[in-house]
């Protein structure tokens, strides 16, 4: 009997992780919805309205933050308390931290959505909040680490799971990234400069701007891969040792890619060739990890067929698994000559973000939805229609950015029978004009998904609590 | 014997699981090798551009037709060796220099309205850029930019060598109402910079700010005390238009390259 001790109930703090689930539906809708205004703008100018705060160059980053870190952050920090309480078997270390967490998230989001429109950018990208928002980030997420990493030790499960892992090393990098990068002199409330310049700024900035992508977008989603993947299929995670391979593997190597963004720069010649090279090298680690996802179904494919949810985190690994040979192939110095500056970029950007980032978001979410609220979805039809409307917009979307990307960069380089440039800059603009429009349509079909799913939870959670009035959820190990 | 005790890799990595500490400190001597081996030897190997502000550089190894390395004070100007002695004797071709008052004024209204997001200031060394936008940028030319701005993406052209290119009505009129001079452009209408006075504090501050940057500072003798007393008064009735086309004006013309040299090594 005292070995059954441990299979006792656990009473786990699973509101919060409610709330950041909530949060991350809602900013799924918002992010991606800005996402396709500032599209638009590029296919139709006059959409800038004449109105500095709504000009592309403010709302771009308002898109970036919001995807990022409203919606990839609430998605990341509703699954990682959900996992770490779960394959530890414990409570969170402290549930009012966590709160103070979600608290102060929201907070810097609000921030962000005034800020950024105000124009109050530190001219970095995917780092452009003042400095004082900074300082709050760092504080939260010192908060969020501290409280993850006392949740692991008070475990009472004898290994750690590797979803947390993978959790815990994007939370010590971002930490690294953070700080390192925001490093800035303030000269009022609103504009503050980096301490860096010229080269270092600009190898410090890819080096956070890459890493942001290896391990808050990668590393924290491919722990909610190897933990809702399984959990959803119903099978254990195809090979351990893989993971134990992916996880050091994909955390060595990831840190040094960032040199790649600065090819043919005056970064020197080493240190972007160094990037590349080792860019080269992690499609292995990649596409082990993708491959361990995948196969995690061996025995159950059949499942594809009736489980919506399944659907999107098998397609997620797929699309993970493009974006991973994707990036390398455009690291490559001769093919970044032409990719570099191009929606290439664009496109290989979104097809990480729109195909396996959110993907594994909207699948891990729906598990959690069921699992958080006790109940089933309120249509699971809902759920299949959600994953055709998003993988319809995401590959309109990848694909309209790749072939104008390519496009661009040929035009740019073509040279008539006389040795001149063949195509004026402007003339390049004009060409992209159909893509552009096609992007924007494939963002806005990409959107509607997410209005479908906030309408499939909101009803799911009326309808739960509903019951939940007479019949309290008892959270289960 | 229990499943938990079984070992399915190694003793290390069972080691390693098995304790939060220890995962904690592998994980964060992993994640850190990296970046420090590519950022750390940035701020001390030559070509960087990376200059204590007291006239000392780690210095650069292009060298001229001779195998002459080129002196450091060819590319970034240097008041003490220099012909000009003053911010306003300098000449294009006299080397790297600091902004200037108006000049830094419009930068930050540059990176205000994300120009960046869309105009590059980065020119790779390949036949084409060198046709279409001039000769490939090299690292001193960024070294006082404070806030790096070379960009990630050319939705518009490049613009490291803008200076001079166009007049200064021209950028006006573009600046404005983009379409109306290039009607293909899909470039926000920025009419609205005329209409409000340049941030005087705010450039004054700045200045006296990047005088203190820990690493590459604008010198103390450019950005003198007097010189910073005397910003407001270049800075008087100028509207952020002004200040924006003074900074598009400045990019790209400070350094004299000489045919031949490979600047780059």
């Amino acid at each position: 009997m005292e070995a059954h001790a441990k299979s006792v109930t656990v009473k786990y703090d699973m509101d919060v992780v409610r709330w950041f689930t909530i949060a991350a539906v809602i900013f799924g809708v918002v992010g991606t919805f800005i996402g396709v205004y500032v599209a638009s703008e590029l296919a139709w100018p006059f959409l800038n309205f004449d109105m500095a705060e709504i000009t592309f160059g403010r709302l771009r980053p308002l898109h970036t933050n919001a995807v990022i870190f409203a919606f990839g952050g609430n998605v990341l920090f509703a699954t990682g308390y959900y996992i770490v309480q779960r394959t530890g078997a414990t409570k969170l270390w402290s549930n009012k931290l966590a709160w103070f967490h979600f608290w102060g998230w929201q907070t810097i989001i609000v921030c962000a959505v005034i800020t950024l429109p105000l124009g109050l950018s530190q001219g970095k990208e995917y780092a452009e909040l003042p400095w004082w928002v900074d300082i709050m980030i760092a504080v939260v997420w010192l908060s969020y680490g501290l409280n993850y990493v006392m949740t692991n030790v008070i475990r009472t499960t004898s290994h750690m799971y590797v979803s947390n892992w993978f959790t815990m090393g994007m939370i010590v990098m971002i930490t690294y990234l953070h700080v390192v990068n925001s490093m800035a002199i303030p000269v009022d409330w609103a504009t503050s400069y980096s301490i860096y310049s010229g080269v270092q700024d600009a190898m410090i900035q890819w080096w956070w701007g890459h890493n942001a992508v290896g391990f808050y977008l990668t590393g924290g989603f491919l722990g909610i891969m190897y933990y809702f993947i399984p959990k959803q299929s119903g099978r254990p995670v195809f090979s351990y040792r893989l993971s134990v391979l992916h996880f050091w593997t994909l955390s060595f190597g990831y840190v040094w890619l960032g040199a790649h963004h600065l090819q043919y720069t005056a970064l020197p010649d080493w240190t972007g060739s160094l990037g590349a090279a080792i860019s080269l090298a992690m499609i292995i680690p990649s596409w082990g990890g993708a491959m361990n996802g995948m196969m995690t179904l061996s025995g159950a494919w059949d499942k594809l067929r009736t489980d919506y949810i399944l659907r999107f985190l098998v397609t997620a690994m797929a699309f993970y698994a493009m974006s991973t040979f994707d990036g390398p192939v455009m690291a490559i110095k001769s093919v970044n000559a032409l990719s570099h500056y191009t929606d290439w970029t664009v496109g290989h950007v979104h097809a990480g973000a729109l195909g396996w980032m959110s993907m594994i978001s909207f699948g891990a979410l729906y598990h959690m939805v069921k699992k958080l609220w006790n109940t089933e979805m309120y249509s699971d039809r809902l759920v299949n229609i959600h994953f055709w409307i998003a993988l319809i917009g995401a590959v309109t979307y990848v694909v309209a950015m790749w072939v104008s990307g390519i496009m661009q960069g040929l035009m740019w380089r073509d040279y008539d029978e006389y040795g001149t440039l063949t195509y004026t800059f402007v003339e390049s603009v004009s060409a992209m004009h159909p893509y552009y429009v096609m992007r924007a349509v494939g963002g806005a079909i990409f959107n509607l998904g997410t209005w479908v799913m906030l309408f499939n939870v909101v009803m799911t959670i009326r309808q739960a609590s509903a019951t939940r009035a007479t019949n309290p959820v008892a959270a289960r190990a | 014997m229990s499943d938990h005790d079984h070992i399915y890799s190694t003793k290390f990595q069972d080691k390693v699981e098995r304790s939060t500490l220890v995962m904690f400190i592998m994980t964060a001597l992993t994640v850190a090798v990296g970046g420090i081996v590519e950022i750390v030897p940035l701020f001390y190997l030559p070509n960087t551009a990376m200059s204590g502000g007291d006239g000392t550089f780690n210095g650069t190894q292009h060298k001229d037709l001779q195998g002459n390395v080129i002196p450091m004070d060819k590319i970034v100007w240097n008041p003490a060796t220099s012909e000009h002695k003053s911010m306003d004797d300098w000449q294009p071709g006299d080397g790297v220099r600091p902004y200037k008052p108006l000049e830094l004024a419009g930068r930050q209204v540059f990176i205000r309205e994300g120009c960046f997001l869309c105009h590059s200031q980065m020119i790779r060394p390949f036949r084409d850029e060198k046709d279409r936008y001039g000769h490939y940028s090299i690292a001193e030319e960024s070294m006082y930019d404070h806030t790096y701005q070379w960009g990630s993406k050319r939705t518009g052209p490049d613009i490291a060598r803008l200076g001079g290119k166009y007049s200064d009505e021209w950028h006006r009129k573009h600046l404005k109402y983009p379409r109306d001079v290039v009607p293909e452009s899909v470039m926000p209408n920025f009419f609205f910079l005329e209409n409000a006075k340049v941030d005087v504090e705010k450039t004054t501050k700045t200045m006296a700010v990047m005088t203190k940057m820990p690493f590459n500072p604008v010198p103390k003798t450019i950005y003198s005390a007097e010189y910073i007393a005397a910003a407001p008064e270049a800075l008087k009735d100028k509207t952020e238009m002004d200040a924006v086309i003074a900074f598009l004006q400045s990019l790209g013309n400070h350094v004299k390259f000489e045919e031949g040299v490979n600047y780059r090594d």
